[in-house]
């Protein structure tokens, strides 16, 4: 478990999440450390992608679902599930990264400079600036500077992960989500992708859902793992993976089921 | 030994049974396959007879008439003792109602189309979509006389001196007319455009209305500008609304106040008419069909240019 000297950026407590009739997430707790990678692994349908996308209010443009609980948000304490919290403001300050590379239909300095612009940013230095710090720390630069005013959809489906990565990064968020990031890449696309988010934790929180355990085991400080819409062990990647306590993650890992 | 060979023989038996029905499912495919081309070569066969009968009755025309003269004289009075063949006032009426109708139909069907995409709930799209498409259903015919006698006599108020027939209420009315065109169309693309595009601008702290206009719109640009090229091309060919409340007499003008004639409403004068056949005045309609078509056919393949330009992005 994350010690008690670690910063906790975001906290759920005792969440459940229902669409419709069905409870899709059952009495979820967890601690998210400040600028950490935290995996959540699981089987298809455990409610992984459920919890991530509570983070970002994303289930707001649905209807059909309701929940209790809570997350906390620090320092400030708020709790980000509140319908009278804003979602936008929620969003503004907590990014996410899809599954499937979802570039918009603009030049590649318009898609990393568009949480900006939603931001109301126009000062064309400020944007250029913050366009490039973003997209080198997302590895991606030196392959786009000279054909920022091309179109995204241009990019390979890596280079286009890699600028949803620059488009989440260029708003300078306190928490990043990653949504199986690297399921529709190629492994070197992955690799890539993978060494990008072990750098990215000396800037901000990770929380990354993935189908991937390897991956989870190589690029994540916690790891938890969730079965049938609860969280049935969390604590550090390592332990998951050589010693988990419970039966049921020990047979997910070792391939039982899943 | 022996089982093999009646393995093999009950193999061969068989693959020719599977080959036989193979063969006449291949006749029957292939039947299908011809009477379904025949189908579509029904319709280019009709396109290309109309545009076979407009060029050869429009020779004779041109015989008579210069091309030149066609297209600079600024009178349009085939039907006069001093006659002029200039299909410049058709044009320009044509021009004029097709232009109100689009300042009228573009923004109003683009605005619906993003509020039933992106904002309505799916029962009151349910709902509105229908009762917006029956604005389609409505008889040309009808919206004529509504022009003429409810929208002219409103916009008198404004315009004291404006004539009953006019370009103005003429080309408004067709606008409301072609608002399910563009709305509907429009909103079809948009729709298309897959949930994971606006998720990323969602989760990028964007409102609604900053999706809609920067993400959704862009992304179905080819789908929506294909909406706006049919609608220009169903007002330039609109007949009935223009030949009922803007007056039949051709005239040269930019004026919307001002009556006028667009080229259908020309032919349908024409064509009621009792000119005799081959005679000039006869022959011109066939020379004003064949713009009007030469228009429509110019914007098909523009339409068709901006859709490869813009094909989905997504």
């Amino acid at each position: 478990m994350p010690t008690e000297l670690e910063n906790i950026k975001a906290e759920v407590k005792d969440l459940n999440f229902y669409y419709g009739d069905v409870k899709a997430l059952k009495g979820v707790n967890l601690k998210i450390p400040e600028k950490k990678v935290i995996s959540l692994i699981g089987p298809s349908g455990c409610g992984k992608t459920t919890l991530l996308r509570c983070f970002n209010r994303m289930h707001d443009f649905y209807t059909n679902h309701s929940h209790t609980g809570e997350i906390i948000l620090n320092p400030e304490g708020v709790n980000i599930l509140d319908r009278k919290i804003d979602p936008i403001e929620v969003r503004m300050r907590i990014s996410m990264v899809f599954q499937k590379p979802n570039p918009f239909p603009k030049t590649i300095f318009e898609n990393v400079a568009y949480g900006l612009r939603v931001r109301g940013v126009t000062k064309r230095s400020v944007l250029l600036e913050r366009v490039e710090k973003a997209l080198t720390v997302s590895a991606l630069w030196n392959e786009v500077k000279d054909r920022l005013d091309q179109q995204a959809f241009n990019l390979s489906g890596g280079q286009q992960q890699r600028l949803c990565i620059a488009r989440a990064l260029a708003i300078d968020p306190e928490i990043v989500l990653f949504d199986e990031p690297t399921s529709a890449l190629d492994p070197i696309a992955t690799a890539r992708i993978e060494e990008l988010v072990s750098e990215l934790k000396k800037e901000v929180s990770i929380l990354i859902v993935t189908h991937n355990m390897q991956q989870a085991g190589r690029i994540s400080d916690y790891t938890g793992f969730m079965y049938m819409g609860e969280l049935v062990e969390f604590g550090d990647t390592d332990k998951i993976f050589t010693n988990p306590k419970e039966k049921l993650t020990e047979d997910y890992i070792s391939g039982h089921f899943g | 030994m022996f089982k093999l060979t009646d393995h093999q023989s009950s193999n061969s038996k068989k693959m020719r049974l599977k080959s036989s029905r193979g063969f006449s499912a291949r006749i029957y495919e292939k039947i299908i396959e011809y009477v379904l081309f025949l189908a579509a070569l029904a319709s280019v066969f009709v396109t290309l007879g109309i545009a076979y009968v407009l060029i050869s009755e429009s020779i004779p025309f041109f015989k008579v008439v210069s091309i030149i003269d066609f297209i600079t004289d600024k009178q349009w009075t085939p039907l006069f003792a001093d006659a002029h063949f200039g299909i410049r006032p058709l044009l320009a009426g044509t021009f004029v109602t097709t232009a109100i109708a689009l300042i009228v139909a573009i923004p109003v069907g683009s605005v619906i189309a993003i509020y039933l995409s992106e904002y309505a709930h799916p029962r009151a799209r349910e709902i509105l979509k229908p009762i917006l498409e029956l604005l389609s259903a409505i008889p040309t015919v009808v919206y004529g006389y509504f022009a003429l006698l409810f929208v002219s006599p409103l916009l008198q108020k404004i315009f004291v001196n404006m004539t009953g027939f006019n370009m103005l209420s003429a080309g408004i009315v067709m606008g409301i007319m072609i608002i399910p065109y563009v709305s509907s169309l429009s909103e079809d693309a948009m729709r298309a455009v897959p949930m994971h595009m606006r998720e990323g601008s969602f989760a990028m702290g964007a409102t609604r209305l900053q999706t809609s206009v920067n993400v959704v719109v862009p992304a179905a640009f080819s789908g929506i500008s294909a909406a706006y090229i049919l609608a220009v091309s169903r007002a330039i060919g609109e007949t009935m609304i223009v030949a009922i409340a803007a007056g039949m007499q051709p005239n040269f003008t930019l004026n919307p106040t001002e009556p006028a004639s667009t080229i259908t409403a020309y032919i349908v004068q024409v064509s009621l008419g009792d000119l005799p056949h081959g005679s000039i005045g006869y022959q011109t309609i066939f020379a004003a069909g064949l713009t009007l078509l030469l228009f429509t056919f110019a914007l098909n393949i523009a339409g068709h240019f901006l859709k490869k330009k813009f094909g989905e992005r997504y």
